[in-house]
């Protein structure tokens, strides 16, 4: 189930081992998971492994990456870029064949474009910043210290900023404020209301739901048979 | 965006009703049979151990996202927070600013 690929330095160093999980029974269809970010990647990390256990059941592979700088990556969090975590992406499904891509809420602004497949409840840089942003200026407020949220956007250009534990760069951060997901060939969007109930993300402590597990399996095994050759 | 009817109505006062506690109901994980059990009192953030900032955060995008409506830094207090009466006082305020 947990198995390395390796991520190319793009300065042309040697590459990092990074770590995945990944259900790889050597079958035709592959899918590659981009995963949720941050404070999100927790709330959904049990909700993305079920998925991908209804995806084996139904015949399907599927192979979800660490991000660079997340989970167990020996890589620094705050070094990464948007850039670089799309390069991520593309060489990690390259790495492991995959065929298709599932992308999970901000995980769609990292989906390798010559994949054909699928953006969960896509979420924007914009909208993701916003909310980082927005629970910082609230435990800022509770603490009686006067932080706005101008002025922490303004430090997050300049020298990046931690925002809910998280160290963002001053690049990913500036990357972020114009991040929107695009639909690549072959790629649509499966949104919340496509899946049932109310999504996870919102949930204030990370749950599970097998319903909605079930379904968004179910819709990707159902498009993968439609489009099989 | 919005779909709230014109919340000069009692229709319109129900429905912001129902949908502010379905969405505290999302966030908390409730039935809504729960949730609509919600009063002017009931405490809120500082009360609910699982409703922290980031929780709140995400409540407070969410309401912007379904009910239409932008939420800025200086909107956000203890008193709008502390109490569901509190939060739905808020938020008709926001969609009625008369």
């Amino acid at each position: 189930m947990i198995f390395t690929w390796n991520n190319p330095a793009p300065d042309g160093s040697l590459p990092l081992e990074e770590l995945l999980v990944a259900f790889d029974r050597g079958r035709p269809a592959r899918v590659l998971v981009c995963p949720a970010w941050f404070d999100e990647a927790n709330k959904l990390r049990r909700f993305t492994i079920e998925v991908m256990r209804r995806l084996d059941a139904l015949g399907i592979d599927s192979l979800l990456p660490d991000l660079p700088g997340c989970n167990e990556s020996l890589a620094p969090l705050e070094n990464q870029t948007l850039a670089g975590w799309r390069a991520s992406m593309v060489a990690a499904g390259e790495a492991l064949r995959a065929t298709h891509v599932l992308t999970i809420r901000a995980g769609a602004l990292v989906a390798p474009a010559g994949l054909p497949g699928w953006h969960y409840a896509a979420q924007s840089g914009p909208k993701l910043l916003r909310g980082m942003i927005r629970a910082r200026t609230i435990s800022a407020r509770e603490a009686g210290l006067a932080e706005t949220s101008e002025g922490l956007m303004a430090a997050g250009r300049e020298a990046g900023l931690v925002l809910g534990g998280w160290s963002i760069g001053a690049a990913m951060f500036r990357e972020l404020e114009t991040a929107e997901p695009s639909l690549a060939a072959g790629q649509s969007d499966l949104a919340q209301s496509a899946i049932g109930g109310p999504g996870l993300w919102l949930r204030a402590e990370p749950d599970e739901d097998a319903e909605q597990a079930d379904r968004l399996a179910a819709l990707i095994a159902e498009n993968i048979g439609d489009s099989a050759p | 965006m919005t779909t709230l009817p014109n919340i000069d109505s009692e229709a319109g006062e129900a429905a912001l009703d129902t949908e502010l506690k379905a969405l505290i109901a999302d966030v908390l994980g409730l039935d809504p049979e729960q949730a609509s059990a919600f009063g002017p009192e009931s405490g809120l953030f500082g009360h609910l151990p699982e409703l922290d900032s980031m929780a709140v955060a995400g409540l407070l995008t969410e309401m912007e996202d379904r009910l239409g409506i932008v939420i800025e830094d200086d909107d956000v207090d203890g008193e709008m927070l502390e109490t569901y009466g509190g939060l739905l006082a808020f938020a008709r305020a926001k969609l009625d600013p008369r």
